[in-house]
């Protein structure tokens, strides 16, 4: 099933490759003018360069460079049943006898793409790859067909705003979701919500951080190379989102996925909408004194307008920790905690580094390749020349001397291009690892907002604590009671226990989110070296294979003019 | 102060350039008769503006004219300059060996590698003057390889304009044989050009050729260009890799770390590879592209000695018509006009018998250079092809060297 599949596609790819062949000039414009410069771009250039070639691109055969998750596994079980009889004592790229000059990811898209294999999750978990999760599970999203359409309420311009909305298809086996295929439409706001509610639902974890709000003018926004952008950009997201072992199974994913319409989150502006309440409750705040933060709300760090009493004393527990005010009690495993913060730190630092470095060597291999091409059709020219001008056999015997250099040097061109598309997927592990980052500082921030919090609520319950003792004191002296001042105590007395009621919540919650980072680091740290490991690896063996093949190709020459030498000595 | 720069013998590094005869040894007496000369040990001599690179030519021969089987000079670019020009200059229709440039930039004019290729050139192309068995008859030549230094200066400092052709002055010439093309085209006069469509065929080849062959020598230098880059790329690489792996730690630490190790050590290869690619590819291209120019040279000379054999005609054609005229008229002039006309005649013929030797050396000359060229370019493609396929067998084998480590790690 699997072979007769790829045996499809390969003789799609021979179809195609024999046309490049015959276009000797190729695609090399389309890359210059990409920009050798930017590695995005060359990206970019890289994906569109394998769309534009392969005929069995569909709208979702997004070239595997978007598709993370699927990066080194596929790469090294497609070979093996290919590589049937091959000698080498290692799995090598698809030899040169197979004749694929196409591109090495259409095939493993093409493998991915609607053929199940069950005995390898690469979707499954994990950040990028199938390293841990032996189960046979998968959640299979793509985004595609993007398609305008109006802003049909609250249109101040008549035919007023256009939004670009998505269709986006999932493949699961998963029980709990309707059905095992379904697709939805959404728009880039839709997304913004999704990651606002999963922001909140799930602090502490490492969520993937989610494409960005691009603040360009409506006339960009609507350009198909921006929109292919986004494309791209949102099926990484989701596929990240499926790929994470905990939210896949959040219930606001599945909303996402599955439910036609509208989109039935709280968006962001409801949320700011609650902020008039909270501008309502202010005054009350600020000159009442005994309002309490409500212990459900401490489950969310304070922000906008509503929690302004609480950003205040939250702000004032900050400095006072910054100075070295009362150790609050909770601070333990701190120290292992910010070792392990600052690794996270030395990492990301070194990760951006290699990264760059990793593009700075994607673009000298491009630039070889490319170099080598133009020198072989500059043989190949002169060539022509020769035989056409050709008077003496010295000449004859020349062009077929150069005719032989020029093939090899357009083939070694040609290798040297397939290899870099390889490596640029390999090592854009680097890239994404760092990207990943991101959500890592995302779950630090949590926690220690989460922290604040608690210590907020502690100064506070041992300031309430202090003036329900002054005022007994002071009440204590008074026979007979004070009527008033009994009356403040029980309100106190409330307040505390409300606010007690709080920190235990706070508390809970920070213990929470602290389970949260400490889980999601180990994950991290796992996956990570399975998934660096598996790059380095998929990397090397490309080398190794390019690198024979070049070998033999340039070989092959040396052996054609091996007569000079020995005419010479 | 003297720098010395100790570099080994063309002849020894090039297999390529083969020197006249069969053998380099000197000790083989009554062998064939051979002249070998190396080209050595450039030193700079001189301070600043005036400072210049002198190379030991060394001359091995058994040829009886030559003072003794052995002889060494000092010798500078110039002086090579000047035993070109005066070759060119008595050879006519031979094809000279070309000369490597003058060099324009500055601070290039001392890097190491400038000062290789240029005495890698000089050598070659000294021995190919000796390799041909009418320029190696040169009394200049054995002048050049046997005169002291003091000579050569005064020989050198004489020789000012007449011989020197400027590429300015080729250049003219090349214009003037357009303006004639076009001439004709235009019907304003009468070119004084050969009308041998063969000849016509080899100059347009000459002119073509030219064309191609500067464009795959810039290639050739972007690739060796590439090849540095490359390995600059790859140094760069592992060593943040070798810093990432330091921060990773246990087994995939020591990974990114032998990664990084061999990415620097596939980064000194590379540089290696570039300059041989540079040695042994792309200055025989722009070698190539030299004795294309070299020969657009001689082109321009035989149309000069065309040009001077017609105009002589046509001067002897007048002066024919005069003494006809003058001696049915019986003056006492014709005494004068007839030996006027007799030294015109001699000249004439001079002319003539000049333009066919030339035509007739041409026409050996170009076999020679398309079966030397042949030969030039069939070794270049070989030291290429076997220099990549070298660089990438040893890029593969660093690489796989990585694999037994990174599957025990991850199995």
């Amino acid at each position: 099933m699997m072979g007769s599949e790829n045996l499809d596609s390969e003789e799609a790819h021979m179809y195609a490759s024999r046309e490049e062949m015959e276009n000797l000039v190729l695609d090399e414009p389309s890359n210059n003018n990409n920009g050798t410069k930017s590695f995005s771009d060359y990206r970019s250039a890289m994906s569109s360069l394998a769309d534009t070639h392969h005929p069995l691109s569909s709208p979702m055969a997004a070239p595997a460079d978007s598709d993370p998750l699927l990066t080194p596994p596929p790469f090294r079980d497609f070979r093996n049943p290919n590589v049937a009889t091959d000698n080498s004592s290692y799995i090598e790229p698809p030899s040169y006898s197979d004749v694929i000059f196409s591109p090495f990811d259409e095939n493993a898209v093409n493998e991915i793409n609607g053929v199940d294999s069950p005995g390898r999750s690469s979707d499954s978990s994990g950040f990028l790859s199938k390293s841990t999760s032996s189960s046979s599970d998968y959640v299979k999203i793509t985004v595609s067909n993007p398609q305008k359409e109006q802003e049909t309420s609250n249109s101040l311009v008549p035919g007023g705003n256009t939004y670009v909305t998505y269709l986006i298809t999932t493949r699961t086996n998963i029980p709990g979701h309707n059905g095992s295929e379904f697709s939805v439409r959404r728009r880039f706001k839709d997304v913004v919500t999704l990651s606002d509610r999963l922001a909140e639902s799930y602090r502490g974890f490492f969520i993937p951080p989610r494409p960005d709000k691009n603040v360009v003018e409506s006339q960009v926004m609507q350009k198909q190379e921006f929109v292919e952008q986004r494309r791209v950009a949102l099926e990484k997201y989701l596929r990240r989102l499926a790929g994470h072992p905990v939210i896949r199974k959040s219930d606001e994913l599945k909303v996402f996925l599955q439910v036609q319409g509208k989109l039935p989150l709280p968006t962001s502006t409801d949320v700011a909408s609650r902020m008039l309440d909270g501008a309502v409750k202010l005054p009350k705040q600020l000159f009442g004194e005994s309002v309490a933060v409500a212990p459900h709300e401490v489950v969310q760090p304070a922000k906008g307008a509503r929690d302004l009493l609480r950003i205040f004393k939250e702000l004032k527990q900050s400095m006072a920790n910054d100075w070295g005010g009362s150790k609050p009690p909770v601070v333990e495993e701190d120290k292992e905690f910010l070792k392990k913060k600052e690794r996270m730190h030395d990492l990301e630092q070194q990760l951006s580094n290699a990264s760059q470095q990793a593009e700075s060597l994607v673009k000298g291999q491009q630039d070889m390749g490319e170099t080598m091409g133009e020198l072989g059709l500059a043989f190949i020219k002169l060539t022509k020349f020769e035989n056409e001008e050709a008077i003496f056999n010295s000449q004859r015997a020349r062009a077929a001397d150069m005719k032989n250099v020029a093939t090899a040097a357009v083939k070694a061109s040609r290798f040297y291009r397939e290899l870099n598309a390889q490596t640029v997927k390999h090592l854009d592990t680097l890239h994404e690892y760092l990207g990943l980052m991101l959500s890592v500082h995302g779950a630090f921030s949590d926690r220690s907002s989460a922290l604040l919090t608690v210590q907020t609520l502690i100064s506070e319950l041992s300031s309430l604590h202090l003036r329900a003792e002054k005022l007994e004191a002071a009440s204590s002296k008074i026979f007979g009671g004070d009527r008033s001042r009994i009356r403040k105590i029980e309100e106190l007395k409330e307040t505390i226990r409300v606010t007690e009621d709080a920190k235990h919540v706070a508390t809970g919650e920070y213990e929470r989110i602290k389970e949260n980072n400490r889980s999601e680091l180990e994950r991290l740290g796992r996956e990570r070296r399975a998934d660096f490991l598996n790059m380095l690896k998929g990397f090397v063996l490309n080398q190794v294979g390019y690198a024979e093949k070049i070998a033999n190709v340039w070989a092959k020459v040396a052996e054609e003019t091996s007569a000079y030498t020995r005419e010479s000595t | 102060m003297i720098t010395v720069v100790n570099y080994q013998s063309a002849t020894l590094l090039s297999p390529q350039r083969s020197s006249s005869g069969s053998s380099h040894s000197p000790r083989s007496s009554s062998s064939q008769p051979y002249l070998s000369i190396s080209v050595t040990e450039p030193v700079k001599l001189g301070n600043g503006v005036q400072a210049y690179i002198s190379y030991r030519v060394i001359t091995k021969t058994n040829f009886p004219e030559y003072q003794g089987p052995e002889k060494i000079v000092i010798r500078r670019y110039s002086d090579f300059v000047w035993l070109r020009d005066r070759l060119f200059e008595k050879y006519k229709g031979v094809f000279i060996p070309p000369l490597p440039e003058k060099s324009t930039v500055e601070k290039f004019r001392f890097s190491a590698e400038f000062i290789e290729l240029r005495r890698q050139a000089l050598d070659i192309f000294v021995n190919r003057i000796a390799s041909h068995h009418e320029l190696q008859q040169s009394e200049d030549l054995r002048t050049f390889l046997q005169a002291d230094e003091e000579t050569m200066e005064r020989l050198r400092s004489q020789e000012t304009g007449i011989f020197k052709k400027k590429p300015a002055d080729l250049m003219q010439i090349f214009k003037e044989m357009q303006t004639r093309v076009s001439d004709v085209v235009l019907g304003k006069e009468k070119p004084v050009e050969e009308s041998n469509p063969e000849y016509e065929k080899l100059k347009n080849y000459i002119f073509e050729l030219e064309n191609h062959l500067s464009e795959a020598q810039k290639h050739a230098y972007r690739l060796v260009k590439r090849h540095k880059e490359l390995g600059q790329s790859l140094s760069d690489f592992g060593k943040a890799a070798k810093l990432l792996g330091a921060c990773e730690g246990h087994a995939l630490g020591k990974a990114f770390s032998d990664l990084g190790t061999k990415s620097e050590t596939l980064s000194v290869r590379l540089q290696k590879e570039a300059h041989q690619l540079l040695m042994n590819f792309e200055e025989p291209l722009k070698d190539y592209v030299r004795a294309v120019q070299s020969i657009k040279a001689t082109i321009a000379e035989r149309a000069n000695a065309f040009r001077h054999q017609c105009e002589l005609a046509e001067t002897i054609k007048l002066k024919e018509i005069n003494l006809d005229k003058l001696m049915l008229t019986r003056s006492d002039k014709v005494g004068e006009a007839e030996l006027e006309y007799k030294e015109l005649k001699a000249e004439s013929e001079e002319a003539t018998r000049r333009f066919e030797n030339i035509v007739r050396v041409m026409n050996e000359e170009i076999v020679r250079f398309q079966d030397q060229k042949t030969q030039d370019m069939g070794i270049a493609f070989h030291q290429f092809a076997k220099g990549q396929s070298r660089l990438a067998n040893n890029i593969a084998d660093a690489w796989r060297s990585l694999l037994p480590k990174l599957e025990a790690c991850l199995s």
